[in-house]
């Protein structure tokens, strides 16, 4: 299967993803913001940071760059687009995905590890997922995830809400939601699902000695559902 | 021809940052703030003399660009 991760100046997460993505099988190439065109892939990941130093709002500066156009030209044609963090924020940005991820509701940045439930499978990231809850890590100031209630009406209505923050047992309610996000909402799809955007990096869970090993699950689910 | 933009949270759209300045200001003993509701002001200098024309121009970027409509309101001013 073949990736690429776009390179923004101010992401921070994308050699991490590399490293992740090729440690699982993935041919995967880096690709500089400023290219006009996207080698052959598979799957095009938006990796965490601070593109663009966060400036305006964030994820708004790189959704205007010159590489998008291709980005969601591939998402409108099937493609896999992944966002992660502020990969998420940029997706938003674009329109790909419904909403905005705000401010956290306490004003902190958050790093910690928490506990998402996986609320739909009938995608190709999360089809034949051994197990309903993983653990992965979040990193962020601006996680909380805000729509108005017509788009959270059809973000429930398409299963379009793909994890939500939750414990340890599964349980959703305000102690479980470390950020406001309307609904727990860590990561949504688009309607044909094969965009998604969340807040937790699977790819810092990739190693059972230095974290955990739920993102190795993520990522090894997605190359079984291409194959 | 100098154009001013104001963005601002949709009413009802939670703003965490215009609250703990709302409850800052109370502890000074500023107790009649009720609320506080923080925005973004932008000066955008636009080569073109027909102020209706700029005017259209910045209405333009402001869907575009500067305000996210999700969640923002902008006025030019």
């Amino acid at each position: 299967m073949r990736s690429s991760v776009i390179i923004f100046p101010g992401s921070n997460c994308d050699r991490d993803m590399d490293v992740a993505l090729k440690k699982f099988g993935f041919k995967n190439q880096m690709v500089w913001h400023n290219d006009q065109s996207i080698p052959k892939s598979d799957l095009i990941v938006l990796p965490g940071g601070f593109s663009y130093g966060d400036y305006l709002r964030c994820g708004s500066i790189a959704s205007k760059s010159k590489i998008i156009k291709s980005v969601i030209d591939f998402a409108n044609s099937g493609g896999l687009v992944l966002g992660i963090c502020n990969g998420f924020q940029i997706l938003t940005e674009t329109g790909l995905l419904n909403g905005i991820l705000q401010q956290n509701k306490f004003l902190n940045f958050i790093c910690s590890n928490v506990f998402v439930k996986v609320k739909d499978k009938e995608n190709k990231y999360f089809k034949n997922l051994k197990k309903n809850l993983l653990e992965l890590h979040i990193a962020h100031n601006e996680g909380n995830y805000f729509c108005s209630d017509d788009e959270l009406k059809s973000l429930e209505d398409n299963s379009q809400i793909a994890v939500t923050y939750c414990g340890a047992d599964g349980t959703e309610n305000e102690t479980t939601n470390p950020n406001g996000a309307i609904k727990n909402i860590a990561g949504i799809f688009n309607k044909n699902k094969n965009v998604l955007g969340m807040m937790p990096h699977p790819e810092r869970m990739i190693d059972k000695y230095l974290s955990g090993e739920d993102g190795s699950l993520f990522f090894k689910n997605i190359l079984d559902n291409f194959k | 021809m100098k154009i001013k933009v104001i963005v601002t949270l949709k009413n009802g759209v939670l703003d965490p940052q215009g609250k703990a300045i709302q409850q800052t200001l109370n502890g000074m003993n500023f107790g009649n703030v009720e609320d506080v509701r923080q925005g973004k002001y932008f000066e955008i200098e636009v080569k073109e003399k027909d102020e209706k024309k700029a005017k259209s121009l910045v209405d333009d970027m402001c869907k575009k660009l500067l305000a996210n409509l999700v969640i923002e309101d902008y006025k030019i001013v």
